[in-house]
Order: C-alpha cells, then sequence, then structure tokens
C-alpha cells in the first residue's frame, strides 16, 4: 500500500510543474493588460504606465518572470495581489474553508440521494422509476445553475421564508474565525441559534451544486448497476435464494461502485467550476468568485497562484480516489 | 407572512447592537472593497467602505449635490493669482479610538501633510507601501500641480501650486484626498505593519471600522466623537456583500437588508409595483456617447458627423437599452452640473434631412466601424445592443456599418490611437463635479491620443476650457463652459448619447437618504424610523 501510494505521489511532480507552467501562461496568453484595465476610462500616461510596469516587474524577460515565480512557489511564496495587496496564499486560505464546506454538503448530498436513485432506477428498469428518477436526473444536469438558484431563491427564500436569501450567517451573530468553517465556528462561539442559521444558510447553495454531480452520479450508478446485476454471480446469488436488498446492496453495488468512485472524483473539478456561478449568487465568499473577480482585474498573482492551489486541491482529491479503488479493489493496488 | 420575517430580522439586528433603542442599518452592497486606504483605488465600491464611512476631507460634496463644502477645514481662501490655498483645520476633530488603535492627540495639520505627501513625494516612507500606485492622484494630475505643502501652525495648512486650477478644491473633496492619521501611520511603521492602513483603517469620518470577512460582511459602529453634532444617526452600519443584482432585490424584499445599489434594469417595473419598497431616482453624473475619429475623412468634416447625429434615434435606445432608466443627451455634460447650457437645441431625428446633408457634403456609400465595449457601465447597459440600433439607423440613411469590439483593456487601449478606424462607444462617470473634469478630460486638445476619444482639438473650445481653468470667478466660469457647450454641438466631435439614471430600491423605514450624484453612497445622515 505504501509503494502504492508512494508511486502515486511521485506523479504529482511532472502535474505540478505542468500546472505551474499552464498557470503562468494561461492569464498572460488573455488579452487585456492589467495596468491598462486598472485605470478604466481614466487611462494612463504612456511615462505614468512606464513607471507602473516596472513596478509589477513586467518589463523583465518572461523566462526571468517565470523562474522568479517557480523558485517562490517553491519556497511558498505565491505573491501578492496587486488589487488588495494581500499575500495570495493568505487570501486563498481566508476563502478556501467556505468554498470547501459548500463542496463537501453538496457532494455529500449528491451521493447521498445519487446513488439510491441510480441503484433503484436499475432495479426498476424500464420502468416508471427509472424513467422518472432519469428524466428528472437529465433536467438537473442540462439545468443552467444561475437560473436554478434564482428559482430556488424566489420559491423558498422570496415566498416560503423558509430559508434565507444568501451569505454563510445572519448578520446578528459576529464572530471570529477559528477554523473557517461556519458550522464549526457557530458551534464554538456558543452563541444561541448560530448553527442552526448556518446550516440553514447552507441549505440552497448546497442543493444548486449538487444538482449536477448528483444527476451524474445517479446515472453512472445506474448504468454501472445494469452491467453488474447481468453477471453470472449476481444470478447465482439470487438463485442461492439472497434475498433482493442482500443482492442489490451487497453483491452488486459494491462491484458496481469503481466506476462511481471516479465518477465521484472527476466532480471534484465540476464542483469547483458550479462553486464560481453558486458564490456569486449567493454572496458565498468562497475562491470561485474571488478568482473570477481576480480574472476579469487580470490579477496575474491571485489568478496563477489561485489556479496552482485549485489544481493540487483536484490532485489531492484524485489520490484520495485512488487509494479508495485500492480499498474497494486489492487487484487495482497489486497492478 | 413577510411582514413577520422582516419584524425577525429586524428585532434580531437591533438585538445585535447591544439595546433595544440602537438603529443597525444593513446595505446590501454590490461587491468586496479592494482596501481600506481610498488613495490607493478608484473603484466606487471601495470609496463607499472607505472614503466615505471611515474618512473625512478637507472639504466635502454635500451629500445629494455636487456643492463644495467645509469639512475638516473649517475655511479657505485662495490667493488672488490662484496658485496657494489655505486651509483653516477645525479643532477638536478626534480620530477614531478602537480595539486595535487609541489616538492620544487631535486633528492637526500633520495629518493633512501625511495624507498628502505619501502620493506626492517618491522619497516618501509610505509612498510604496500596498505597493501604492497612487492611480486617482496621478490621474488627476496633482502630483504635477502640487508644488508644496506647508504646515504654517498646527491648525492652518498652504497647498502651493505650480499654475492655477480652479477644480483644485473640487478635486480635496474627493476620496482619494481623505485624511489619515499620521500618528497611526507612525504606529503602524514602528510596529513593521504599515500595511495596517489599508486593513484597519483610523479616520476622522462618521463611522469607525471594527471588522472585515473578505466578500462577506463589513461592520462599521458609530464614532461617538463625529465632528458634525447629531450625527451620524445609525449606530451600526453593516454592508453585506451581495453581488448579484435580483439577489440583492431579494434579500431587500426579505427584510435582510434596507437600501441596495444598482438593481437590474428588467427589474425597475417590479420594485416600482411594489408598496414595501422605495424607489429613489436621480440622473447620474455621467454621459455615454459616440465618439467620432475627426483626423479621418470623412468624419473630419462636421457637416458629416451632424448628419450621422440627426440619423440617430435616441428615444429608441432610452427605451430599449436603457428600458427607461436614462435620458437623452444632447450636451457632453450631465444636466445635475452646474454650466449646463439648457439652452442648446439638441439635433432633431430627421433621417431624410441627415440624408440630405451627406449627399451636400459630397459622402456617399459611406462604410464604417462602430466599436461597442465589452462591459457593462452605469452610462451604457449594453453596448452592443446600443451598437445594433445604431447600425440599423445608419443603414436607413444608406450608411453601412461593421461593428466592432475587443477586450475590455484592449478596447481601451486601441480606441486610442489617432488613426483608428471607426467611431467609439464609450462614457465617462464624473469624479469631482466639475466641468473640467468631462470637458478638459474628453475634449480638450491635451487628451488627443488618450482620453479624448474623438481626437478632436478645436482652438475656439481648447481657448474657452483653458480660461475657465484658470479664472476662480464662479460666474465667469460658468459663462465660459456654457460657450464651449454650443461650439461641441455645432462641430458635433460625438453623437451625445444618454446620461443614465440611477435607482436607489430601499426599505420605507429608511430616513434621510439622499443619491448622491457622484455615485457614492452614502449613510452619515441617514435614520430608521
Amino acid at each position: 500500500m505504501l509503494r502504492y501510494l508512494l508511486s502515486k505521489l511521485l506523479t504529482f511532480v511532472p502535474t505540478f510543474i505542468g500546472v505551474t507552467l499552464i498557470s503562468f501562461a494561461f492569464i498572460r496568453a488573455l488579452p487585456g493588460d492589467p495596468i491598462i484595465v486598472m485605470a478604466g476610462e481614466r487611462g494612463v500616461t504612456p511615462e505614468r504606465y512606464k513607471e507602473l510596469v516596472e513596478q509589477f516587474g513586467y518589463d523583465r524577460p518572461i523566462l526571468v518572470q517565470f523562474w522568479d515565480y517557480l523558485t517562490g512557489v517553491l519556497q511558498g511564496d505565491l505573491g501578492t495581489s496587486f488589487v488588495t495587496k494581500k499575500p495570495v496564499w493568505n487570501e486563498f486560505f481566508a476563502l478556501f474553508p467556505a468554498t470547501l464546506e459548500l463542496s463537501i454538503c453538496a457532494i455529500i448530498i449528491a451521493i447521498a440521494l445519487g446513488i439510491p436513485a441510480g441503484v433503484i432506477a436499475a432495479t426498476h428498469r424500464g420502468k416508471f422509476f427509472d424513467r422518472a428518477l432519469m428524466s428528472t436526473a437529465l433536467i438537473g444536469y442540462s439545468m443552467p445553475i444561475f437560473w436554478w438558484a434564482l428559482l430556488l431563491i424566489i420559491v423558498f427564500s422570496g415566498n416560503l421564508h423558509w430559508t434565507p436569501v444568501s451569505g454563510r450567517i445572519d448578520l446578528l451573530y459576529y464572530f471570529k474565525d477559528v477554523t473557517g468553517f461556519m458550522l464549526i465556528d457557530s458551534l464554538l462561539s456558543g452563541q444561541k441559534g448560530a448553527f442552526a442559521s448556518a446550516v440553514s444558510h447552507l441549505v440552497l447553495p448546497s442543493i444548486v451544486l449538487a444538482t449536477i454531480p448528483l444527476a451524474v452520479i445517479a446515472r453512472q450508478t445506474r448504468s454501472a448497476m445494469l452491467e453488474v446485476l447481468s453477471e453470472d454471480y449476481i444470478r447465482t446469488a439470487r438463485a442461492k435464494g439472497l434475498s433482493p436488498l442482500r443482492v442489490n446492496g451487497l453483491h452488486a453495488l459494491r462491484n458496481a461502485m469503481i466506476p462511481v468512485i471516479t465518477v465521484i472524483g472527476l466532480s471534484v473539478g465540476t464542483l469547483l467550476a458550479g462553486a464560481i456561478l453558486t458564490e456569486t449568487i449567493f454572496s458565498w465568499p468562497g475562491i470561485g468568485k474571488w478568482m473570477v473577480d481576480s480574472i476579469f482585474r487580470r490579477d496575474y498573482p491571485v489568478v496563477q497562484g489561485g489556479l496552482l492551489l485549485v489544481a493540487v486541491a483536484v490532485m489531492v482529491v484524485n489520490l484520495v480516489v485512488d487509494l479508495l479503488y485500492g480499498l474497494i479493489n486489492p487487484k487495482i493496488r497489486k497492478r | 407572512m413577510q411582514f413577520r420575517t422582516f419584524l425577525t430580522t429586524t428585532s434580531l439586528l437591533l438585538a445585535m447592537a447591544g439595546a433595544a433603542s440602537a438603529q443597525t442599518l444593513v446595505y446590501c452592497s454590490e461587491g468586496s472593497p479592494e482596501g481600506f486606504d481610498p488613495a490607493l483605488y478608484t473603484s466606487g465600491t471601495t470609496f463607499d467602505a472607505s472614503g466615505q464611512t471611515v474618512y473625512s476631507r478637507l472639504v466635502e460634496f454635500k451629500t445629494g449635490t455636487t456643492e463644495v463644502v467645509p469639512g475638516l477645514a473649517e475655511s479657505y481662501e485662495a490667493s488672488a493669482d490662484g496658485l496657494e490655498y489655505t486651509f483653516h483645520l477645525r479643532p477638536g476633530v478626534k480620530f477614531h479610538s478602537t480595539e486595535f488603535f487609541t489616538p492620544t492627540r487631535d486633528l492637526n495639520a500633520d495629518d493633512v501633510i501625511f495624507s498628502f505627501e505619501r502620493q506626492l513625494s517618491k522619497e516618501h516612507p509610505y509612498n510604496g507601501v500596498s505597493g501604492g500606485t497612487w492611480e486617482y492622484f496621478e490621474g488627476m494630475s496633482m502630483g504635477d500641480l502640487i508644488k508644496s505643502i506647508e504646515k504654517v501652525d498646527d491648525l492652518t495648512v498652504k497647498f502651493v501650486l505650480n499654475r492655477p486650477e480652479a477644480p483644485f478644491i473640487a478635486n480635496m473633496a474627493m476620496d482619494f484626498a481623505s485624511i489619515l492619521s499620521a500618528e497611526y501611520a507612525d504606529a503602524m511603521a514602528a510596529a513593521g505593519t504599515p500595511e495596517m492602513l489599508n486593513q484597519q483603517p483610523i479616520g476622522t469620518g462618521p463611522f469607525q471600522f471594527v471588522a472585515y470577512q473578505k466578500d462577506a460582511v463589513i461592520r462599521y459602529t458609530k464614532n461617538p466623537d463625529f465632528y458634525r453634532e447629531g450625527l451620524p444617526k445609525l449606530d451600526n452600519l453593516v454592508f453585506a456583500i451581495t453581488p448579484d443584482a435580483s439577489v440583492r432585490y431579494q434579500k431587500l424584499q426579505a427584510g435582510e437588508c434596507h437600501v441596495m445599489p444598482y438593481p437590474n434594469p428588467a427589474d425597475i417595473e417590479g420594485i416600482k409595483a411594489n408598496p414595501d419598497v422605495v424607489l429613489m431616482e436621480q440622473e447620474g453624473l455621467n454621459v455615454g456617447y459616440l465618439a467620432y475619429n475627426t483626423k479621418v475623412a470623412p468624419f473630419d468634416n462636421p457637416m458629416v458627423r451632424k448628419a450621422l447625429n440627426m440619423a440617430i434615434d435616441k428615444q429608441a435606445i432610452i427605451d430599449v437599452v436603457f428600458q427607461g432608466s436614462g435620458q437623452a443627451a444632447k450636451n457632453p455634460i450631465p444636466p445635475t452640473m452646474w454650466s449646463y447650457n439648457d439652452a442648446v437645441e439638441d439635433d432633431a431625428f430627421d433621417p431624410e434631412a441627415a440624408k440630405a446633408m451627406l449627399a451636400e457634403a459630397g459622402v456617399s456609400d459611406l462604410s464604417m466601424k462602430i466599436w461597442a465595449m465589452p462591459v457593462q457601465r452605469p452610462y451604457n447597459p449594453n453596448a452592443r445592443r446600443m451598437a445594433e440600433l445604431i447600425q440599423a439607423d445608419f443603414a436607413k440613411i444608406g450608411v453601412n456599418v461593421e461593428i466592432v469590439s475587443y477586450e475590455w483593456g484592449e478596447y481601451l487601449d486601441r480606441s486610442k490611437a489617432e488613426d483608428r478606424d471607426g467611431a467609439v462607444l464609450l462614457g465617462w462617470t464624473g469624479d469631482n463635479g466639475d466641468p473640467d473634469n468631462f470637458l478638459a478630460v474628453l475634449l480638450g486638445c491635451d487628451g488627443v491620443g488618450g482620453s479624448n476619444r474623438a481626437q478632436w482639438c478645436y482652438q475656439p473650445f481648447e481657448d474657452a476650457i483653458q480660461k475657465a481653468k484658470t479664472v476662480t470667478s464662479a460666474e465667469e466660469r460658468t459663462a465660459l463652459y456654457e460657450e464651449a457647450q454650443v461650439i461641441f454641438k455645432e462641430q458635433a466631435p460625438w453623437a451625445t448619447i444618454a446620461h443614465s439614471v440611477v435607482f436607489m430600491p430601499m426599505r420605507p423605514e429608511v430616513e434621510g437618504y439622499k443619491v448622491h450624484p457622484l455615485g457614492s453612497h452614502i449613510f452619515t445622515e441617514v435614520g430608521l424610523k
């Protein structure tokens, strides 16, 4: 297992270098100059422009800039935002817990509803449940997040008043961040009602963010289950007289899980992409919104540093997925 | 149901202030401030969160107007040659006393000198702190304008200028001219954390900074020692950062906030019909225009420009692009600005006459480009749509239009070129309420190849605006700017399109709010019923 882990970790190195290079090149490949964007309609004189270019270090050869960036990254220095003048590292970790909290809740919802939905659809193949669940999944998958989120807000917050419109917690509660996870911090604060408020604020954004992964997981579970259910050993299990629950739950589902876990791992990337819109609509102070703002402002250090950290997060999740394969199917880790 | 939720929220907010009578206003702001030192930035969002809450200036714009009134300086005088301005500071003005800093002295001349010297002098220890580029200070040419700043005594400061400049006083009311505490700056420099000036601000403004949680919420509390007696009326002010306009409106309806800026134009009708929401409106201090390149034939001929202007159906643009939240523009400055010349007649919308005029100018089979901005701005909510409408209008007089666009930074840069091909859609939002800020910046000879997108340098116009810069008498300046607007209309370097209307939806219990023409959102005089 340790060798398996080490070999997986080794694949990190080329990926990391690749991501560093791509994140550096990506923002520079976009048209638009940060200084001109910053100055807006007001503009900037050529002399002033030259001064600022020097101040930001853009006048140096691109390879020198990359080398500085790379050596900085290796020393844990991702640079300082042009806009807020704060270290990228600090900004990322101030915002990342919010995204993580939302993503974890979303993925829990997606798994908790998606897998049973897939199993039910597979075991009722061609019948009403199958059709209803899969059509719902298709609608969920193709729904524009923006529209879906606003619809939920208008119905559940605007008309029914069941949930708050946006934010992470009611403004009544004010306490200092300890972990950055609102659910934990609200409990730690000891303020009455804070936890409930944090939960109620999480409901709608989690549902919105969970929608697409939920649909994908449900569909993947269904197809994987159908494949497994046609195997000989399932027929044998049924012939032995095992209960349908035992056959489906223990024998079929466990073996159908490998492709489902792959899909769950891949949805982490989708989640982060979905987080950009979800966070904007629900005024959720996470990294999605932060990255988009930075791209518009051509805030080079934030974009390249943020991309790098997000990529590392996705790589870590995929590593965990790989390790899970090993746990579920011992054949994989021996390969 | 809605009322009950609102009551719950309000009562919770009241509890937050710790006393039954405490007033807390929640403002659903549109974005996160870049920092809390207004001199470092240029965006209105940052100014709302810093300059207009935490800080005060030597002189201030009277809320709701562009009139300059005394602020931290109770009076000031200009020398006869217009080269020296002496400010007399109000005695006994206190800086905020907070959890993170306790001042030991009142405001004095050192604070004023610190606030400007750091922007003016490259040698100043705070010049490079927080990557200071002092964009607004430089943008308003203050670096070239100010020769020196002298302390006459503890409560008197003298600014010596390199040339007479009438808009100087209005500039001193702008956010970049906010007065910071030199004592706090020294303490932070000594502690090795000078960047705290931009993160935990200390000022003399109506509200004290309490905390900022990035992209989520900013909290302020009342400054009990604010120099304007009886103000602010609120005990607490909270900015709930809510980037999406539809969500802001939902929050306002649900009672989660009291005031919101920038509603969706499409929501305006619904807001007007909603009895639980009050909608305030005012013409914005801006102008959206189509600038011809007056250096390139046939647009170097005023007759051609005039003919094209007559072909544009502005009312259709107001209806479709602004969805009613705008008014047709006839002058290059907005009607809320002093010296606006209402006697100027707008070009009539008359395609037939326009066609005849083009023929008279000897122009036929004209093809041109129109540049459409890729972004939404207050003066132009949808440039692409606007360009399409103008394209259709021009087609009716036989002018073939190709619409082009670039990424925003590229757009701003490329549109400056003196040999640019095509007419550019752009606009401007006023900085200081002075006509010079529109006419000289956008149409002066110095701006050719830069902010003057029409590349228009016309001597009679230039003479009028240059003279208006140097005279200090308001009447004389008004007459000169009125004359300049007449010349502008005759020469038609732009098609003036529209001034947008600013809408501010708020809850009915908010009282004393005034929509500010300069775009700031100010809560100093606001209370809750």
